[in-house]
């Protein structure tokens, strides 16, 4: 076990790798650049536009910026005399914006030291804090609507197969149908305008808590109304995966000889169902936590927007329309390792469980 | 004489009996008979007609998508305007059924690339094996172990892309579970004694995987491509909502809701129909996915 998970995690690696780089050149060939986000406005002249590129370091080729992104920049413009000035350079000039003057050296440790720079925005602050503070809603949200989908997508499912060819069956499947088709960015709308404060006026219109100037929000329980309809949005898709998941699964078992052989010991219906089925039925749900996991830890960007919910989700789209480069590839490569743990996650979960499993 | 006749009439009759429908033409027969399947089927082609018939539809109707002909906001069913008219005073139906073209090409053409690729990718992998199997499952994995939505956002963010543009990005990045169903059932098809014969009576690779692999990939082929042009649905509706795909003045469903969300208790109409467009798409593509199962797979009906 330990052997595998190992062996899963080193080949993580590379995949990270080609992940950051693959979305490093995307992020690079895009027009604009965060040079002319940053450095807008009528006052601004073509001269402090060119400090500033030479001061992100945009202008510098691929394999520079991306290096510099990994390994950081403090050894490519070091200060040996300790003046404030650099006196040596590899890679880049000393003199990059061309005023005849060398650069201070570099700071930045890189990506691989736990450095991922600073945001453009944000107050220019670490990358790492500005998602650190993304990350609980993220999870607030994730976790909520988790439990929703398992607390009523596992019994539904029960039930259906249970009753199978029923009427319940049948309204359980238009059901998942209908939760997978609904947008969930109309369904949100939608939702709005009927309980929000223009329609019943029951549930705020958005947000994490009502706005507070100073310290952030009350712990989940005095808020649990600005969750519901979030959560509710997110949860569809879960409760229609969970409950025709279980369904099939319990099916599946259902049909197995110890079934039979529990109902020939006359064991009662309950017992049969409950006991022997539903116990088994629930192994391979395992499978299906992988991916949620992963919902949970990189948000749910369509949501997270309309309901102004500040989460990693909203993060990166804000980002992304910004050209906000450092904020995007952490947020990509959080997500990236979200997934990867996620699916090991469950792989091992569903080897702990059912011991016929042999991971290798 | 008459003896004769008659038996010849049995027999032409017994011929016609024995006559046994392919699996296609049996499975056709059991989506034909299945009521859901046959309303979603009508309602997404009434869908198409009605979105490419715009220009005829609009003209009956005396409405235009793009001039203003009203007060901002008018109700639905007011002055002739059956949906309306939007934010600027145009004519909520037209411009519904004109970003109908839009939204339906991007779905149809997007999940029809990426059926392309997924399918022949699939083929040469599950048929050949070795290392283009090996790239390729190694680039599948890597591409589900990247967000999608995120890097597609990105693209999408950096391309600020046209209709053409998005489906390029959509069919490319759409292609991993395809291909994976396909491999998957080309390595076991490739060992079926009706492959082994055509290989013994000397029919070439391509023959062997388009005209004996390939008929049997056609259950899997059709409910694919059913749900995956809802998913992109779905998807591009995300992308211009979020204000990353395709752009106006160009009118999607997903972009018209982007638009309405910012005056939505003024107009809830406008932000109704377009979300219900996109549903009610969806919803037909992935009822009639389901009916293809079924029609070609019976044994799951009972389960």
């Amino acid at each position: 076990m330990v052997k595998y998970t190992l062996r899963r995690l080193f080949q993580a690696i590379p995949t990270l790798f080609g992940i950051s780089i693959l979305t490093y050149m995307i992020m690079l060939a895009a027009p604009g650049g965060p040079v002319q986000a940053l450095a807008f406005g009528p006052k601004v002249t073509p001269q402090q536009r060119a400090e500033l590129a030479a001061r992100l370091g945009v202008n510098d080729p691929f394999y520079i910026q991306y290096l510099r992104w990994l390994l950081g920049d403090d050894w490519m413009r070091w200060d040996e005399d300790g003046d404030g000035v650099a006196d040596h350079a590899v890679l880049i000039p000393l003199d990059a914006n061309g005023d005849g003057e060398p650069e201070a050296p570099g700071e930045g440790k890189g990506v691989l030291r736990g450095d991922f720079g600073r945001s453009f925005y944000h107050g220019k602050r670490q990358v790492l804090s500005v998602i650190a503070e993304r990350v609980s809603a993220t999870m607030e949200l994730g976790v909520s609507s988790l439990l929703v989908g398992l607390v009523v997508g596992l019994p539904v499912g029960i039930l259906a197969a249970v009753r199978r060819g029923g009427v319940f069956d049948n309204l359980t499947r238009i059901m998942s149908v209908v939760f997978n088709a609904i947008p969930v960015f109309w369904l949100g709308l939608m939702l709005l305008l009927l309980f929000g404060g223009t329609g019943l006026g029951l549930l705020p219109m958005g947000n994490q808590c009502r706005p507070v100037l100073i310290g952030g929000c009350p712990p989940v329980w005095q808020r649990l109304e600005y969750l519901i309809l979030p959560t509710f949005v997110i949860a569809t898709g879960e409760i229609a995966g969970f409950s025709r998941f279980m369904r099939a699964s319990l099916l599946d078992v259902s049909s197995q000889d110890y079934i039979r052989t529990a109902k020939a010991k006359g064991l009662s219906e309950r017992v049969v169902w409950f006991k022997h089925g539903t116990r088994n039925a629930l192994i391979p749900i395992a499978t299906f936590l992988g991916p949620a996991i992963t919902g949970i830890l990189s948000g749910a960007a369509i949501t997270e927007t309309i309901f102004a919910w500040p989460g990693l989700g909203r993060l990166a789209v804000e980002s992304v329309t910004q050209q906000n480069y450092p904020v995007v590839m952490a947020v990509v490569l959080f997500a990236a390792v979200a997934t990867i743990l996620g699916y090991l996650l469950s792989d091992i979960l569903y080897a702990l469980i059912d011991p016929r499993i042999r991971l290798h | 004489m008459a003896a004769e006749s008659n038996i010849t009439n049995l027999k032409g009759a017994s011929d016609e009996h024995y006559a046994s429908p392919s699996l296609l033409q049996l499975a056709l027969g059991r989506l034909w008979r299945d009521r859901l399947s046959m309303i979603a089927l009508t309602l997404l082609l009434l869908l198409t007609v009605s979105a490419y018939g715009a220009p005829i539809i609009t003209q009956l109707l005396g409405v235009n998508p793009n001039s203003i002909v009203g007060p901002s906001f008018l109700p639905p069913g007011v002055d002739g305007h059956l949906l309306g008219l939007d934010d600027i005073g145009r004519d909520h139906l037209a411009r519904l059924l004109y970003a109908g073209q839009i939204s339906l090409k991007i779905g149809f053409l997007a999940a029809f690339l990426s059926l392309v690729i997924g399918v022949s990718l699939g083929l040469a992998t599950g048929y050949f094996g070795g290392i283009v199997d090996d790239i390729t499952i190694w680039l599948i994995t890597t591409i589900n172990s990247i967000p999608l939505f995120f890097i597609i956002l990105i693209i999408a963010a950096i391309l600020s892309p046209d209709d053409n543009t998005l489906i390029i990005v959509l069919g490319f990045l759409g292609w991993t579970s395809t291909t994976r169903l396909v491999r998957g059932e080309t390595l076991s098809l490739r060992e079926r004694e009706f492959v082994i014969s055509a290989r013994a009576i000397g029919a070439t690779r391509i023959r062997i995987m388009f005209a004996h692999i390939l008929p049997n990939l056609i259950s899997i082929i059709l409910i694919n491509l059913a749900i995956d042009i809802g998913v992109i649905i779905l998807v591009e509706a995300g992308l211009s909502f979020l204000g990353v795909g395709v752009k106006p003045p160009t009118a999607t469903w997903g972009n018209m809701l982007t638009n309405a969300q910012t005056f939505f208790t003024r107009g809830p109409h406008l932000v109704f129909w377009p979300g219900f467009m996109i549903f009610l798409t969806v919803l037909c593509l992935y009822v009639l996915g389901d009916g293809l199962r079924d029609a070609f797979d019976p044994t799951t009906v009972d389960q």
